[in-house]
């Protein structure tokens, strides 16, 4: 028994997954429609996406930045998407052209934060209003719909299954990225100790501004999946409570914002267990308000946690 | 006399107005131990990371195993066996000691997405610190957990792994207890039997590594001001000189704030 929680203690994915099961068990017995079918989808929905840019999230955060304008390139990009459609594209190659904008706005975040050094919180602070604006011109501030045919619209997020397949693939591939691959190496080398990581050779800048071009392509890809499962395109969509949305999950997953450690697998969980509060709420009645409070309070509960877990680690040795 | 690995002529470093490097001309054999000495501020760290390629000398040239080069980049005097071991260490807390000792030259699968092969870098790192002397409980653990001797012992485990011909140790005995220098002068002496590589150690208490050197060198103000075999000199010359340097300093210090019309004593 000791040893099953002394490796519990080891892996942070495992506390936030037994607080996820253990919300699941309560909201099904206040409410037995919670594990229904059509629950489930509306559960999945919310909480894909969100765990899409909550991978990006993390890559930026373990590197030691962060990015707080992914939330207007999820509202941007479906808009220039659809503008390439509209100028006749086919729809596979308009979301590919959808995504460029959001590669340039990773690469001027990672630019003006690497190069000029301006702190990421005050660059991307920038971007963040900046991209508003520009969607809200391109669009007059109204919404639009794409005119997908089924197989595009369900291919690219357009139904509860193809959220969650989207979500787990974008996870697998940044988990294996970061756990087994060179980039993903440096990705933790570079945040855990920058000045100790340039004076080995591991190229810091490009670490990074590579990383905010991830966040910012899979906070594109959000928005583009969530286009189709809405129906329409929100100039005013996502925006910051998404993007503080992600960065709770992957905070609450166990990365830490201080730069070098962190897992996606764990930001999947935090997303899961967001979206299990949120859900949960709404079926039992309880109001939006609330919600906010209990969420505030679960950020720092976790926090907290996690916190003393790691120094628990620290302590206990970790042969 | 054997063979010369590297020799610098004449190097000048300057930052701004302020001028951390003067002239400064240093040689060092195949299989040499050189102590390079000096008071904090001297322009041992100037040299030194002139030496790795982090800065660009303003003027004088390098010479290494006899061919004049301009060192553009860390990469750059890595890529030719001028490896550094710095006073942070340069290691990374989160990342276990395999993974560090193989940080920037990763053992790889082939193909495109660069996949680590794992297995086969902590065959090599334990097989290297176990060679090298360097006793820890596992290459499996994270940095973090480690103590400071253990730490400076793969810091050299890893430039010397990486095929160094010359090792530029930074205060390797900085803020270690006893023991642990005691493991850190066996590794480096070892090193010296084997007599592959080159080192120059930089550090500020001479005391500690003086039987190590083959020679030294003292930096005071920027300047090379001394560079003796160590049979030809002995601790308490070294000694005798850094006094001077602190007199001498003590009066500059003394006249300038007489002239603001008080004769402090320090």
């Amino acid at each position: 028994m000791r040893r099953v929680g002394l490796s519990l203690l080891h892996s942070r994915e495992a506390s936030i997954a037994i607080a996820g099961i253990a919300l699941v068990i309560y909201f099904q017995s206040t409410a037995s429609a919670f594990l229904s079918g059509s629950n489930i989808a509306n559960l999945a929905e919310y909480a894909a996406t969100t765990a899409i840019i909550a991978a990006g999230e993390v890559m930026v955060l373990i590197s030691g930045e962060v990015d707080l304008s992914v939330g207007q390139v999820y509202a941007l990009c479906p808009f220039v998407m659809f503008y390439v459609h509209e100028a006749g594209l086919p729809f596979v190659p308009a979301i590919i052209a959808g995504l460029i904008p959001a590669v340039i706005i990773g690469l001027i975040n990672g630019l003006v934060t690497v190069v000029l050094e301006i702190p990421s919180f005050i660059t991307t602070l920038g971007t963040l209003f900046l991209i508003n604006g520009l969607t809200l011109t391109i669009s007059g501030g109204f919404p639009v719909a794409p005119k997908a045919g089924p197989l595009v619209s369900n291919t690219f997020g357009g139904n509860a299954i193809s959220q969650i397949l989207w979500a787990i693939g974008v996870t697998l591939i940044f988990q294996f990225t970061l756990v087994k691959t060179r980039w993903g190496m440096h990705t933790i080398a570079t945040g855990g100790n920058l000045i100790g990581a340039a004076e080995v050779g591991v190229k810091t800048g490009l670490i990074k501004i590579g990383n905010f071009i991830i966040c910012s392509v899979l906070g594109g890809l959000a928005g583009t999946l969530d286009c189709f499962r809405i129906g329409s395109i929100d100039p005013l969509a996502g925006g910051t409570e998404i993007m503080f949305m992600a960065i709770a999950s992957a905070v609450i997953g166990g990365t830490l914002l201080t730069g070098g450690s962190g897992t996606i697998f764990g930001a999947f969980l935090g997303a899961a267990v967001l979206g299990i509060l949120k859900d949960g709420f709404t079926l039992s009645g309880v109001s939006a308000y609330t919600f906010d409070m209990i969420l505030g309070g679960a950020i720092l509960i976790t926090m907290l946690i996690n916190v003393h877990l790691s120094r628990l680690r620290a302590a206990g040795g970790g042969q | 006399m054997s063979e010369e690995v590297l020799r610098t002529e004449h190097l000048s470093k300057s930052f701004g107005r302020v001028t951390a490097l003067r002239d400064a001309s240093i040689r060092l054999a195949k299989g040499e131990v050189l102590g390079l000495l000096g008071d904090n501020g001297a322009g041992k760290s100037t040299l030194l990371k002139i030496l790795t390629g982090f800065h660009r000398p303003s003027s004088g040239k390098i010479y290494f195993e006899g061919q004049e080069l301009e060192l553009k980049s860390v990469s750059d005097a890595r890529s030719l066996g001028i490896e550094p071991v710095y006073q942070d260490l340069a290691l990374i807390n989160e990342l276990n000691v395999y993974r560090n000792m193989f940080l920037q030259r990763e053992i790889m699968y082939g193909g495109p997405l660069r996949i680590l092969n794992d297995g086969a870098m902590r065959a090599r790192a334990k097989e290297q610190l176990k060679q090298m002397g360097v006793n820890i409980p596992s290459v499996d653990v994270e940095i973090s957990k480690l103590s400071g001797g253990q730490r400076q012992g793969i810091a050299v485990a890893r430039s010397v792994y990486a095929n160094a011909k010359v090792l530029l140790l930074d205060e390797p005995l900085a803020a270690m207890g006893v023991k642990e220098s005691a493991m850190i002068l066996d590794v480096i002496r070892r090193l010296k039997q084997k007599g592959d590589v080159s080192i120059i150690i930089v550090a500020h208490n001479y005391a500690q590594i003086f039987d190590f050197c083959d020679r030294i060198n003292l930096l005071q103000n920027g300047e090379i001001t001394f560079d003796q075999r160590t049979q030809d000199t002995s601790v308490e010359e070294l000694t005798s000189l850094v006094v001077q340097e602190y007199r001498a300093a003590r009066e500059t210090v003394r006249i300038s704030t007489s002239s603001h019309g008080e004769d402090t004593i320090l």
